[in-house]
Parts: structure tokens; C-alpha cells; sequence
């Protein structure tokens, strides 16, 4: 199939990603040879298995009778009084291991096993992924290592201790800027090491084709849920989806299903940070500029001599200087727009929700509500869609040094 | 000569001589800027060819050395373009000079501008570990426009029907990985190992050199019979960065006490 002049009609169809694993100019494969072989068999495993019935009924099994879907949808009645607009949450906070990390983790281990991998081996910035992951391993009886950077391992420190009671070997990464990126690239250099037998069940929609494809199909889960709910229960689709956006899975999940509605503006909300300065933040689609990092062609955070730039964020999960190839498609065609939210704005939702709605937001998700917020201040009386995408208990370290910190001079 | 063939003639200069061509690695800017020109130019009158790392932030087909390399030149301020200066200031090497680096300095530089100012550097050809075939026709046009070689690797676990492909596709050298994995490990020479080696040179029409792992004397005699030639990197960098003296080392390493 060649592509038409709508790249939008092409992600629809199904055009996209294209026989090279191409979002528009975006995507494709840029790892070292020897990974080659593996990525060929995955994509070949992906598409002998991923929609075949036996394989969505296994994994529908898992994912209503093991991880508690379909997550719920709340209308937040008193957070809507308070900000102006109809704000509904998908509650992927309520999915089993706290976040919508457990929908992609699952079904890539069952294609893992599938596909006769001998152990798996993950990433994780905040450690949602690498519980999710380490879950997904347990249940399946698969041996699991989760690379995480070292900063990342003190601050989401409730993780790891989840990770290893599950059984799986948690590596600190003391290489690079020790968050997501070097924890990234420790997990590639595993797989390099034994690309037969080993399994790297990557975590976010980006990487070398088919992961940015693979993560969007099994993180569409969320998107299509919701909009059936908020169908059922308003009988109108919402004028606004927002997702918060690191490397970009529960933001594609949620968004790919509204795709098509193109009355549905889709907004994403990267981490501001500090400020708009290079290094202050993880505002890739804001700030960056197309090029490679981690096997994918898309936006990157990086200087003018195309080193991948630092970043910051309070939240472990949205650190990262890249994102994934679709959601840079969806931008440059303006079917999606991208905001930031600070790390201050991200912290005062996080209160916001707990004392109007009785429910703890991570700090990722933390940056959707702000934006939502923001939203809400210019369209009163809308509605909106809010991925929550995980619970918040992990970053009671970080909760604990800001909004639960005794103020100065007392 | 155009830039790509003095490659290979360089690598089947050596083996004629009954040798294996040593191809020597250092990452650019280390242990320090001020020494990048001299190491450059010692190493190319003991080496066949030079191979000069850019250094990147995201190494990922690189082991610990290289990685610590890269890091320590990067906190220097060493860049592609600055590595083009230096190599354009200095004198001509005889041993052809090639760049490794990975994708993103480069595309951050642009392939065609990238491809004159190399060729001004008097550089030779391109090695980019993350850059597989099938992602290359863009950056093989652009380097072939000047003459510069895009050197492919394969690995033990290529497929034949690709193997043979990449092979056609290489210039100057094919760069054959002797292991999976990253930089800097040691690798063992089991027959298996050999076997490949045999038939990577088999299908190649320009010289065939093993890379990865390879540390010492007893690894090149083990290899020598199925190579043109052999790539030595992390070892060689472990020498500079212990202040060693790496001429001698190379040449220790050639079984050679002077040439």
C-alpha cells in the first residue's frame, strides 16, 4: 500500500507504520546488526500473533481476570466544580500493579513466550514498567532484569522493592545521566549480548520497529475502553482527550482510539520542568528536533552537534529526552498539540485531586490534570478526557521533600 | 585512488606483507584535546588504518572503555566539527583515516555537508554502528558523492541472503563482529568463530576485518588465516588511558619489535 497525501487517513487505515516501520518520515530501525535478526522476529511474531483470536483472548483473559480491566471511568464532580469543566478520568491508576504499564507488559510477555524467549529483560524510569514487567514475568514463570538508573532507584524507591519481591534482578545503571535514557541504553546492550534467546520487553511506544507499533496496539486498550464509556454514560464523545507524554504509551493508547474523531482535539502534556531552558526539562515535541536516539527517528532533545541533550522533570517517568515516532507525526500533521505542565503545576494538581476526588495521582499523571486544568480555564463548561495513567504511591519520597514538606522557617 | 580504495588497498598492503592490517581505534579528545593530534599521528605510522571514535552521549553498542571515553572527551567539548578542524590542520597520515560515529552527530552535522568537510580532513570513510543497511541509502549517497567509504558490519548472526548483501554494499572493508555483544569484552576463537570469518570473506569483494573483543597477540594468531585484517579498540584505548605508550603496544602486539 503507498501512502496518500493525508498522513492521518494513513495512521487510520493502517498504512502507517509502513513496510519500513515508518510513521511518515518518522520511525524506522536504527540498531546495531546484530539485533537485526531478533527485530526481524518479532515483527514476524507480531504479526503471526498479535490479532489472531487465540492470542486477544489469552491476553483479554489476563488482562479482566489478572489485571482487573476494564479500568473504571469517574466523572470528578467536585474537581470539575472547582476548574470549570466536565473532567472525566479513565482510571488506569485502578489497573493492577498502579498503571497502564501492566496492558503492554502482559501482552508482550505472552508473545515472549510465544516466540520461545529464556528471559526477559526491561527498562523502567519510575518503575511502573519494570513492576509491571516483573509481574507479567512472575505470572508467566519467565526469569526478568529491569535495568534502572541509579537517580531513578532512590527517588520511585517503593518500586524496587516491588520489582524484587517478584523475583526479578533490578540493575542500578550508574552509566550516563542514570535515569530512563541510560537505563534504556544498558537494556539494549543486554539484548546485544544474546539477542537469541533474550527477550527486551521495552516499556514506552518508541525504539526500533515494530515496538512503537506493538506498544500503540496494546495500549490502545485504554482508548477504546473509554470511549465507549463516556459514550455509554454521556452519550457524546469528549471535545478533549489529554494524556501526559514521556516517551509516549499511555498518551498513544489513549489518543489512537480518537484518532478518527477529528472533532476530538488531542492534547499531550510534556514535563516543563523547571523552565524552558535546555536541561530544565523533558519537553521533547515543545522543544527538540528530529533525529535518532534508541533506534527510532523522531524529535530528540539535543544540541546543535547532535548530543542527547539532559533532562529534568520531577516525575522519574516523564524524563526522557525522546518520544515516540507517532506521536512526532501527530504533531507535525497538528492532530495532536503539545503543552508542558512545570513541575509546580504538576504538584498542585496532585493535591488538587487527593482533596477534591480522593484519589492520589502519579506525578506523571499529575502533568495531564494540569494541563486539563489549564484547558478547563478556556472552555467552561466542556468536557474532557483525562488519562490517569498510574497511581501515585510510589512517589511518596518526592511528596515527601515538596508538598508534604514542612514549610521554610518553622 | 579515490578515498574509499585507499582503505582497502592499506588493509591488502599488510596482508601481503603476510600480516593481518592492524586497524587502531581511539576516541577522539582522549585522555585529553591537546594530545588528539599527536596520538592521531603516532598511532597512523604503527597502524594500517585509524579508526577515530566520535564521541557520542548514547554509546550503545559500546562497553564500559569506550563509553568512559566518550564521556571524558565529551566533557572537553569535543565535537564532530572540532575533530574535522584538527584533522584538517594536521598533515596527511599515511594509514587512510576513518571516522566512527554514531548516527545522530552526524545527521545533526548533515550528510552532504558532511561528506566535503571530510573529505577536506582528508578522512576516508564512515563507520556508524547504528546505521544498518537498510536505514543507509541516504548517508551511502551522500558519502559516495565524495568518494568516502560507508563501511557495513555483519555479525554471527546474520542471515546468508543478507550477509551476502551487506558484503556487496561495503566499502572499503567489511567490518565482521566477531561476537554478540558490546565493545571491549574478550572474545573467544572457537572454530564456529572461524567459520564465519571464512565465509564473510568468501562472499566479500573488499577485505574482510574482525572487530570486537580482540585484546592480544593470542587472538590475532588464531584469527590471521580468516581476515584481512583486525580491529583493535578498547585495549588500545585501556593504553592511552593508563598513559602507556601505544606504538609500543601495537607493535608488541604485530610480534614486531620495530618496523
Amino acid at each position: 500500500m503507498s501512502a496518500s497525501n493525508d498522513p492521518i487517513a494513513d495512521l487510520i487505515s493502517g498504512r502507517f507504520p509502513d513496510a519500513r516501520g515508518r510513521f511518515g518520515p518518522f520511525g524506522g530501525r536504527y540498531v546495531p546488526e546484530t539485533l537485526i535478526p531478533a527485530l526481524e522476529r518479532l515483527e514476524q511474531g507480531v504479526r503471526e500473533h498479535l490479532h489472531t483470536s487465540a492470542f486477544q483472548q489469552e491476553l483479554a483473559l489476563e488482562l479482566s481476570s489478572w489485571a482487573g480491566r476494564p479500568t473504571a471511568l469517574t466523572f470528578a464532580g467536585r474537581l470539575s466544580a472547582l476548574w470549570g469543566a466536565d473532567i472525566w478520568l479513565k482510571r488506569e491508576d485502578l489497573a493492577h500493579t498502579g498503571a497502564h504499564k501492566i496492558n503492554n507488559a502482559m501482552g508482550q510477555a505472552l508473545l515472549a513466550r510465544r516466540l520461545g524467549a529464556k528471559r526477559i529483560v526491561a527498562e523502567t524510569g519510575a518503575g511502573q514498567h519494570g513492576v509491571a514487567s516483573a509481574a507479567a514475568c512472575a505470572r508467566l514463570g519467565l526469569p526478568c532484569t529491569v535495568y534502572m538508573g541509579a537517580v531513578d532507584m532512590e527517588r520511585q524507591a517503593p518500586n524496587v522493592y516491588r520489582m524484587r519481591l517478584m523475583g526479578a534482578t533490578v540493575v542500578p545503571v550508574t552509566s550516563g545521566d542514570r535515569t530512563l535514557r541510560s537505563a534504556i541504553d544498558e537494556a539494549m546492550r543486554d539484548w546485544v549480548s544474546d539477542p537469541l534467546e533474550t527477550y527486551y520487553l521495552l516499556g514506552s511506544a518508541l525504539g526500533p520497529h515494530p515496538y512503537p507499533y506493538l506498544v500503540r496496539e496494546l495500549q490502545s486498550v485504554i482508548g477504546r475502553e473509554a470511549r465507549a464509556q463516556i459514550l455509554e454514560r454521556r452519550g457524546t464523545l469528549p471535545d478533549a482527550v489529554i494524556a501526559c507524554v514521556g516517551g509516549g504509551s499511555n498518551s498513544i493508547g489513549a489518543f489512537h482510539p480518537f484518532v478518527a474523531d477529528r472533532a476530538v482535539e488531542l492534547i499531550g502534556i510534556e514535563a516543563g520542568g523547571r523552565g524552558m531552558g535546555l536541561g530544565d526539562n523533558s519537553a521533547t515535541l515543545s522543544c527538540g528536533r528530529p533525529g535518532v536516539l534508541h533506534g527510532t527517528y523522531s524529535m530528540l532533545l539535543q544540541d546543535e552537534n547532535g548530543q542527547i541533550q539532559e533532562t529534568h522533570s520531577v516525575s522519574a517517568g516523564l524524563d526522557y529526552p525522546g518520544v515516540g515516532p507517532e506521536h512526532a507525526l501527530l504533531a507535525a500533521t497538528g492532530r495532536s498539540r503539545y503543552e508542558t505542565a512545570s513541575d509546580a503545576e504538576a504538584l498542585a494538581a496532585v493535591r488538587a485531586l487527593c482533596e477534591c476526588e480522593g484519589i492520589l495521582p502519579a506525578l506523571e499523571s499529575a502533568h495531564a490534570l494540569a494541563g486539563a486544568r489549564r484547558w478547563a480555564a478556556s472552555h467552561a463548561g466542556r468536557t474532557v478526557l483525562v488519562c490517569l495513567s498510574g497511581r501515585g504511591d510510589k512517589d511518596m519520597p518526592t511528596l515527601q521533600q515538596t508538598l508534604l514538606a514542612p514549610p521554610h522557617g518553622t | 585512488m579515490k578515498p574509499h580504495e585507499t582503505i582497502s588497498a592499506a588493509i591488502r598492503g599488510a596482508k601481503a606483507r603476510g600480516e593481518p592490517a592492524l586497524v587502531a581505534y581511539l576516541t577522539a579528545g582522549f585522555p585529553s584535546r591537546d594530545s588528539f593530534k599527536q596520538h592521531v599521528q603516532t598511532i597512523a605510522a604503527a597502524a594500517d588504518v585509524v579508526e577515530i571514535g566520535v564521541p557520542f552521549t548514547d554509546p550503545m553498542a559500546d562497553g564500559v572503555t569506550i563509553q568512559r571515553a566518550s564521556q571524558a572527551a565529551l566533557a572537553q567539548g569535543v565535537s564532530l566539527r572540532w575533530i574535522l578542524e584538527q584533522l584538517t590542520a594536521m598533515p596527511r597520515c599515511k594509514a587512510p583515516l576513518v571516522l566512527m560515529s554514531y548516527l545522530n552527530p552526524l545527521l545533526a552535522f548533515g550528510p552532504q555537508a558532511l561528506a566535503q568537510s571530510a573529505v577536506q580532513a582528508g578522512v576516508a570513510g564512515f563507520i556508524v554502528p547504528d546505521l544498518p543497511f537498510d536505514e543507509s541509502a541516504e548517508m551511502r549517497a551522500a558519502l559516495d558523492s565524495q568518494g568516502l567509504a560507508l563501511v557495513q558490519m555483519v555479525t554471527p548472526v546474520t542471515r546468508p541472503r543478507r550477509l551476502e548483501e551487506i558484503c556487496a554494499s561495503s566499502q572499503g572493508f567489511v567490518y565482521a563482529v566477531t561476537m554478540t555483544g558490546t565493545t571491549g569484552k574478550s572474545v573467544a576463537v572457537p572454530a564456529e568463530v572461524t567459520r564465519y570469518l571464512d565465509t564473510v570473506r568468501s562472499r566479500s569483494p573488499v577485505p574482510v576485518c574482525a572487530g570486537f573483543g580482540i585484546r592480544g597477540r593470542e587472538q590475532l594468531e588464531l584469527l590471521q588465516d580468516h581476515v584481512d585484517g583486525v580491529v583493535i579498540g578498547s585495549a588500545l584505548v585501556e593504553v592511552l588511558e593508563r598513559g602507556g605508550d601505544p606504538v609500543r603496544w601495537l607493535l608488541d602486539l604485530r610480534g614486531t619489535e620495530a618496523r
